[in-house]
């Protein structure tokens, strides 16, 4: 029997949804009947919009997708006056303000407390410029990810950009493939490092060569959420650039078909593949879903691939200042766990149009890249304040953390993380330190099994969970270590479950110095960790209270929001009307 | 009115007649249970994998673990609250940080998704 959701997508979905939308938006959010709330709320993530977690009824998170993480010239100063003008709550984040933009692992752009009422004008505004939320969140053709220095790297096979953008134009939109089983990721690579990540994806181009002429290899069925990850297999299928788009919107028909539209926790590819093989995959791909013969697998390049690969080889995670294929460069900035206030995302707007060509991409390490400088901008660039704060020079704990969204508006999430997560690379920079070899060193923290934050490509992989420290429940994590993609990607080992949170910087900072102490002359920490069982490295992560002070180790998801002194659920003001005041409550 | 039971947003939290009721993330006390070896199991919610009515009971089945032992897995059958009234939709949820007795079904209720 079909799921329940299902049952709402039949009824309406894809892009009919938008005038419903725009409708409620008119009429404001008591229009939307309470007994239609879940069923509406299911649809409008087919627009980008989620509704946020209890406590916070009645605003939304808007995610807008940015195909590739490309932010062409004028599509940053909206994104950062959307965000000052409508992306502002009830509270303040204590470390990022009102108004803010977060970059996400899938080179998009995530915005908070958006209210229904502003919806249309918002619109108005991105779509002004070439912006769009569609497709951004639902059961469709997600963002888009891939090299986020695609058509400009100097290390580059194909240039993968209009690739990336050619998949986005057909099937953003496309009533054929608006309805599949579950959410479709996609990624392209056409570099020699690998960043596009594809590995982790549902469907994946890779560059590959066959017969002397550059194309793609095709891999399927990758993903990280819900304890069943994957890395996406290999079909054996080769196919040139111009004919990606056939071959995608074979696959995504395929998914369409045969994906389980009855247990939504088992309708990813990923568990399709699985279940056939890849073998079958390609056969019935072939018979059923193109209508040329498929070429089998070219020569790939992934012996080449150095990106997260544990080497601190390449231009790896884009941050730093590296020379383009036309002899302009790019500047890699960090931003820590990917937030930025909206004032800095306008401040950088007019940075990227001062000194570079006004583009500016996004990475899936949540860090932002000012595209097309001329060498003779380059220092006066660097000496811009902004840059003090976004450093291309960051410490590596800095440009190494990654954190999703957590309880600070996530359903799903059983931790606070994006804040925790500023306090613990703050904290390891001034105590830890890293052998001089590793500029990179990749801690990520996901407040859930769904590991939006890629916990399992780390070399310090944070999971959320709970303990008890004296009989009181406090937020802890799960450490896993060794983690990371490149040629023979790894997932991490978890060895040291349910650290209460505070003692997590104790941990690293013992497990650093053990690595220290007990490497091998050269030896990289990822394969540190692979010449060691589970047991040896449990021993090597010794959890330990110090002088950080974690302020969130209560139940954060119990709270309205949970940096606010009356956090109390009962004293949340939502939900709120289009002036954010606050309606009457039922009760 | 019928009760109108689901779980959303890949298992986040459970809707009782389109309210938002039961959020993962809480600890459940379970006693007589063998989702582990420990006395009694000390349960993070971290999904909702199934839920169902069985009149007035709203129940749930929840994969997640026990933060003592580490032991993972999913729960047998628990009643997380009950709408006494299905005309009035009301739900009265149950206290988590109190002792509850996951059970294997004995009869039919009606599951939801």
């Amino acid at each position: 029997m079909p799921s329940k959701v299902e049952k709402w997508k039949d009824d309406v979905y894809g892009n009919e949804i938008r005038e419903h939308l725009l409708e409620f938006a008119e009429q404001g959010w008591e229009s939307i009947p309470e007994d239609e709330h879940d069923a509406w709320f299911e649809r409008f993530k087919w627009w980008g919009l989620y509704h946020q977690r209890s406590g916070q009824e009645s605003y939304f998170m808007m995610r807008i997708g940015t195909p590739n993480g490309v932010i062409k010239p004028g599509q940053l100063e909206v994104i950062g006056d959307v965000a000052k003008e409508y992306a502002t709550g009830p509270a303040d984040n204590p470390e990022f303000g009102d108004a803010y933009c977060d970059w996400t692992t899938r080179q998009s752009v995530q915005l908070h407390w958006i209210k229904l009422e502003d919806i249309p004008e918002i619109f108005d505004k991105l779509e002004s410029v070439g912006l769009s939320t569609q497709q951004a969140c639902g059961d469709s053709w997600r963002n888009i990810v891939g090299c986020p220095v695609a058509g400009k790297d100097k290390h580059e096979h194909i240039d993968a950009w209009p690739v990336a953008e050619e998949l986005n134009e057909t099937f953003k939109g496309n009533d054929d493939y608006a309805n599949l089983p579950r959410k479709w990721k996609v990624a392209v690579t056409g570099c020699d490092e690998g960043c596009g990540q594809g590995d982790i994806n549902d469907l994946a181009f890779e560059p590959a060569e066959k017969d002397g002429e550059l194309g793609f290899n095709i891999r399927v069925g990758g993903g990280l959420s819900r304890k069943e990850a994957r890395l996406a297999r290999d079909i054996d299928v080769w196919v040139p650039p111009e004919q990606a788009a056939d071959v995608a919107a074979g696959m995504s028909g395929l998914f369409n078909e045969y994906g389980d539209r009855e247990d939504r926790f088992n309708a990813r590819i990923k568990f399709l593949v699985d279940e056939w093989g890849p073998e079958k995959m390609r056969q019935v791909l072939q018979d059923e879903f193109v209508d040329f013969e498929l070429e089998t697998a070219g020569e790939d390049m992934r012996d080449q691939y150095t990106y997260n690969s544990g080497g601190n080889e390449g231009h790896d995670d884009h941050v730093g200042i590296h020379e383009q294929d036309d002899g302009n460069y790019y500047v890699g900035l960090n931003v820590l766990v990917g937030r930025m206030g909206a004032d800095d995302t306008l401040e950088l707007a007019e940075l990227a149009e001062e000194y570079g060509s006004g583009e500016v991409r996004l990475t899936q390490r949540q860090n932002v890249i000012i595209m097309d400088v001329p060498e003779e901008n380059l220092e006066d660039l660097k000496s811009e304040p902004l840059l003090e704060d976004y450093s291309p020079e960051p410490s590596p704990f800095m440009r190494g953390s990654i954190a999703c969204t957590g309880t600070e508006f996530c359903s799903l999430s059983i931790v606070e993380t994006k804040n925790r997560q500023v306090r613990y690379a703050r904290w390891l920079k001034d105590n830890v330190e890293l052998p001089a070899d590793h500029e990179d060193f990749h801690i990520h923290l996901s407040g859930c099994t769904a590991s939006c934050a890629q916990p399992q490509i780390a070399d310090v992989s944070l999971r959320g969970m709970k303990t008890r420290k004296d009989g009181e429940p406090v937020e802890a994590l799960d450490i896993g270590l060794g983690g990371g993609l490149g040629e023979d990607p790894r997932f991490a080992d978890w060895v040291e479950m349910r650290v209460p949170a505070d003692e997590v910087p104790g941990a690293i900072k013992n497990l650093v110095n053990n690595f220290k102490d007990r490497r091998e002359d050269g030896e990289t920490f990822r394969d540190f960790v692979e010449a060691r069982d589970e047991d040896t490295l449990a021993d090597l992560v010794e959890p330990e209270e110090t002088d950080y002070h974690d302020p969130y180790m209560h139940n954060t998801k119990m709270t309205w929001y949970p940096y606010v002194e009356d956090d109390d659920m009962q004293s949340s003001p939502a939900p709120t009307n289009g002036d954010g005041e606050p309606l009457p409550s039922d009760d | 009115m019928t009760t109108d039971v689901h779980q959303l947003d890949d298992g986040a939290w459970i809707s009782v007649n389109d309210s938002r009721e039961v959020n993962v993330s809480d600890l459940w006390l379970l006693a007589r249970s063998d989702f582990c070896d420990c006395e009694t199991t000390d349960f993070l919610a971290e999904g909702f994998v199934k839920v169902g009515v069985d009149h007035p009971d709203i129940e749930a089945r929840i994969a997640g673990q026990c933060i003592a032992c580490g032991a993972s897995g999913i729960t047998d059958w628990l009643t997380v609250g009950r709408v006494v009234d299905p005309k009035s939709g009301d739900f009265y949820g149950v206290v988590h940080e109190s002792v509850h007795f996951p059970e294997k079904r004995t009869r039919l209720a009606r599951t939801a998704d």
